[in-house]
């Protein structure tokens, strides 16, 4: 890279500009309100003039002489008729008007205050002190000159001054004109203003009523040309144009001696524009719009909020080698790998820079040209640029590759088309964890999307409903390097949020593990052999031999993946959420998983074990043999996940629900007796016999108790309709294994939907004392209020569907609303966060050196090392040892 | 002495230990984190804390540092120093 560091910035000062500074550094000044004439050449003393700049090809800039490139534009300046005030000093005017006498400008202190304040503001120098103290220290002191109704020096009263919004000054109602304001902020002498924070020299108050105005250079306000041939201004122009025309009108009236009223008019017209030209939102006033009705695009609107200057285009920047597309799934590439559409790889590019030691394969490279295939018409990176020492950029061309082969030297730079196994980085917004951008490895794929390994959805939150990625590619040998190192997808299978994997089975991968482990099935040779076929290995499992045929073990087939030496117990998800009793409890086969030395002998491989934010199996070779073995089992794992799914085949459907008539009797039965235990309670509570709860009143007792009624029953049904859906059961398997959805969603589809809410109560809004004008008012029994005792399955009535449609919705505002929220919590503590980091002692700093944190966390652990929180877990640490004398 | 019905921060289950590192130990403890005192948290001297510790210890004076042992999820207790600071923070 050419270039360094040519000037550095020392210091910063914040001043006013003068009449006088705006006049000098203008060169042009402006006086015609016309930009172009008939032939398209600017007029003279326009605001296009070409003193100002140049953005037209072939034209000259008229002050530097410099071409479209080179001229940085130049300022001119519109000399007001009258003056006007600038609404970004407003309230800096407001404080000094009031603060000061209206008739001899000093502020309004005794000699005695002014001393003693003085002597304290002198402490503070303008270059070098906090302006935050000095501002606070001046609020106190203007203040108090503020209440003073009497001038301290020469005795005159004061009138107090109101600010109508935005800009006019009011006394006792009548206004003050801007160039009455001006006058009186001239008065005010050089050494009251440190008083207000002002520092004379390079603010004098006086500049904040403008007398002329900077006009900006061409640059700033490019004129646009349309395909019709039509000329667009910029906004700002147009604002200019109309600061001119209304400058131009107050003068000729106020030189001809028209009527005061006129004169004023348009004067508060020109005040109206000078306003808008600077910000077009002021409270109080319509902002100005195009012909075509917009609201104008002025100076503040430029720099302020999310599509502003600063957020937009300082914070965040567009980038070249990077491509968006489309996202799909892919099993058989590695979780570390990335496929990329041939189009997309032939875009981007590598920097190679030639030296003596890969001349010959640049050569080569070069001489291939811009798109070449090998013998099978398969993908080879080519080249699309070189780039000479002097900077100069070749097109590589089918035609000019050969000869350009023979030209490149050391030191020259190609630009070589992505290949397999380069690096890069890829994304998927919004980027809320640093999960959200890893590094893959690249495999140049046909057709149009990127594609990646599904357990890698998880860390970037990622489907395929149409959701699409980003990927850049890195430049830079450093850059790659610590891609390769650290930003992997095996290195950040451990999540920093909980010390746990991220990274792991989803789905699918979840319930083939299941059905092979649990209750270790006999597979014949065929079945075996098809889903070993998805898997590199080099031996099979054990054999075992049934009537004289070949059969392998569910748990031995799962082995294979893992690696040797591995020793492991745990429980396994099987049972977990059981709250009483689990049916298999009296198998601890099956729910104690085991594992010595890679070989698994009981239990059921399932959530737990292998899927991602809890994957033990994962945890434990990730700690033991390192990110590389993790990722290859995940690989591995998913390969034999998809292998074993696709020869077995796995589906439900609505049959799968089907309970038998006496359970859809039972479940009528109980739903009509909470309906009329419903009824019960609130005949009681009309009655006026309910005992309240303590601490809470009537009315709340009965929800609680209608509530959990309702909620009862719904946990009774799933009961009964679960009874009749074993682990034989598809949507079960799903739900048991963690793969998908809970128990009670299942029990929702076949037992009962349940009692509705909204914000944790039952509903209760709509109508006057009633949800919909089909139930009665007052009617809090239990279908009112929104209970649903039918199934998915059986279908909703029409009330029904309503109260669930209630209950649906505030799901969806909730998530609306929250992820705005959080979304600007976050935004919040990344700006109070970003600059922190911790050093070699474990100690959290600031970019100053201050200190936030003595000992990172307090004890210097690194969550993502950490066993989920857990320093060091030790009771694995002996099971492992134990183990392994074992088997020595 | 405490003012009678003055309620002492202190003395609540949810603000943390606060103690007055002695002058003559300043510079131990400063050798011991191995920070500058400039570079040290800082605490407000309209903190209650610090009010509390001064209707103690007599006024405090800025600059003077503060132990504060903290109970902590990760490791029990931990300690903590900060700088009086005359700032008023918002």
């Amino acid at each position: 890279m050419t270039g360094g560091i040519s000037k550095r910035i020392y210091r910063i000062q914040f001043a006013l500009l003068s009449p006088e500074e705006i006049r000098k550094m203008s060169q042009v000044k402006v006086i015609t309100a016309d930009t172009y004439d008939d032939d398209g050449y600017p007029i003279e003393r326009g605001l296009m003039d070409l003193h100002m700049g140049v953005i037209e090809p072939g034209l000259k800039c008229a002050t530097c002489g410099g071409k479209v490139d080179e001229c940085p534009g130049h300022f001119g300046h519109i000399e007001l008729a009258m003056p006007v005030v600038h609404v970004g000093f407003i309230k800096e005017i407001k404080t000094l008007l009031d603060a000061t006498c209206k008739s001899c400008g000093r502020i309004k202190l005794t000699e005695d205050e002014i001393k003693s304040y003085s002597e304290k503001f002198s402490q503070y120098s303008f270059s070098s002190s906090d302006p935050e103290i000095i501002g606070l220290m001046s609020k106190k002191v203007t203040d108090e000159a503020s209440t003073r109704m009497v001038c301290p020096h020469c005795g005159t009263q004061q009138i107090k001054i109101i600010l109508d919004k935005p800009t006019t000054f009011r006394e006792e109602g009548i206004k003050v004109t801007p160039k009455e304001i001006r006058e009186r902020l001239e008065r005010i002498p050089d050494d009251d203003l440190q008083f207000f924070g002002l520092n004379h020299e390079v603010a004098r108050p006086e500049w904040m009523v403008l007398t002329v105005l900077p006009v900006p250079p061409i640059n700033v306000r490019p004129s646009i040309t349309l395909e019709t041939g039509e000329r667009s201004e910029d906004d700002l122009t147009h604002k200019l144009v109309d600061i001119i025309r209304i400058s131009q009108r107050l003068r000729e009236s106020r030189d001809n001696g028209s009527p005061q009223l006129i004169i004023e008019d348009l004067w508060d017209l020109l005040q109206f524009h000078v306003t808008t030209y600077f910000d077009n939102q002021t409270a109080g006033i319509p902002p100005a719009r195009h012909r075509s009705g917009r609201a104008l695009k002025t100076l503040v609107q430029r720099l302020k909020g999310k599509e502003g200057r600063f957020r937009s285009n300082l914070s965040g920047k567009r980038v070249n080698f990077s491509a968006r597309t489309v996202i799909s799934p892919e099993p058989f590439l590695s979780i570390n790998e990335v496929g990329v559409p041939e189009k997309a790889a032939r875009e981007l590019t590598v920097p190679v820079t030639v030296n003596i030691f890969n001349i010959d394969h640049v050569r080569e490279i070069v001489a291939r040209g811009p798109e070449p295939r090998d013998e099978f018409d398969k993908y080879l990176a080519g080249v699309n640029y070189i780039i000479r020492p002097d900077g100069r950029r070749i097109k590589l061309t089918a035609q000019n590759a050969e000869e350009n082969a023979k030209r490149v030297e050391p030191g020259w730079v190609v630009e070589r088309q992505l290949t397999e196994g380069d690096i890069v980085l890829f994304n998927r917004q919004p980027s809320l964890h640093r999960m959200s951008m890893m590094g893959h490895t690249v495999r140049i794929l046909s057709g149009q999307t990127f594609r990646f390994n599904l357990a890698v959805c998880t860390p970037y939150n990622a489907d395929f409903d149409g959701d699409e990625m980003n990927l850049h590619i890195v430049q830079k040998e450093e850059a790659r390097a610590e891609a390769r190192i650290i930003m992997k997808v095996q290195e950040q299978i451990m999540s920093p949020r909980f010390g746990g994997p991220i990274i792991g089975g989803i789905h699918d991968h979840i319930t083939a593990m299941f059905l092979l482990t649990h209750g270790n099935p006999l597979y014949s040779e065929a079945q075996t052999v098809h889903m070993l076929s998805y898997l590199k290995l080099d031996k099979m499992p054990p054999v075992e031999i049934v009537n004289g045929k070949k059969f392998y073990r569910g748990r031995d087939i799962f082995s294979v993946i893992l690696p040797d030496g591995l020793n492991l117990k745990f429980s396994s998800k099987l049972c977990s959420s059981a709250k009483e009793k689990c049916e298999f409890e009296d198998d601890p086969l099956d729910k104690e998983v085991y594992i010595v030395n890679g070989n698994m002998t009981h239990g059921t491989i399932d959530e737990a074990a292998v899927g991602s934010f809890s994957g033990e199996i994962i945890d434990k070779i990730f700690r033991k043999y390192g990110s590389e073995a993790a990722a290859q089992f995940i690989d591995r794992m998913t390969r034999l996940g998809v292998g074993f799914i696709s020869g077995r085949g796995f589906s439900t459907g609505i049959n799968d629900y089907d309970i038998p008539e006496s359970a859809i009797a039972r479940i009528e039965e109980i739903s009509q007796q909470a309906i009329e235990r419903t009824d019960k309670l609130v005949e009681t509570y009309r009655a006026g016999q309910l005992q309240p709860a303590p601490g809470r009143s009537v009315e709340d007792t009965l929800e609680i108790e209608i509530l959990s009624t309702t909620g009862s029953v719904r946990d009774e049904s799933g009961k009964i309709a679960s009874a009749f859906l074993g682990l034989s059961n598809p949507s079960v398997i799903m739900a048991r294994s963690g793969a998908r959805a809970k128990m009670l969603n299942i029990s929702e589809v076949a037992g009962m939907v349940g009692q509705q809410s909204v914000r944790g109560g039952r509903l209760n809004r709509g109508y006057y004392g009633r949800t919909l004008p089909h139930f009665k008012t007052e009617d809090i029994g239990a279908m009112a209020r929104g209970f649903v005792k039918s199934s998915y399955k059986e279908g909703l009535n029409p009330l029904e569907y309503f109260m669930h449609s209630i209950g649906g919705r505030e799901g969806l505002v909730d998530i609306a609303v929250r992820t705005s929220r959080s979304g600007y919590m976050q935004r919040r503590l990344i700006n109070a966060f970003e600059d922190l980091k911790v050093d070699d002692s474990l100690r959290v700093q600031d970019t100053v050196g201050a200190v936030i944190q003595f000992k990172y966390g307090e004890d210097g652990v690194d969550p993502t090392r950490s066993n989920k929180g857990e320093t060091v877990d030790v009771d694995y640490i002996a099971f492992d040892l134990e183990n392994q004398e074992e088997v020595q | 002495m405490k003012k009678v019905g003055k309620f002492n921060v202190l003395q609540h289950d949810l603000v943390p230990e606060h103690h007055v590192v002695p002058k003559k130990d300043e510079d131990k403890v400063l050798s011991e984190i191995g920070i500058a005192r400039d570079l040290l948290p800082k605490i407000s001297r309209s903190d209650p804390a610090i009010k509390a510790l001064e209707e103690i210890h007599g006024p405090l004076e800025s600059g003077t540092i503060i132990k504060i042992i903290r109970k902590s999820p990760t490791v029990g207790y931990s300690v903590y120093y900060r700088a009086i600071s005359s700032e008023v923070f918002k």
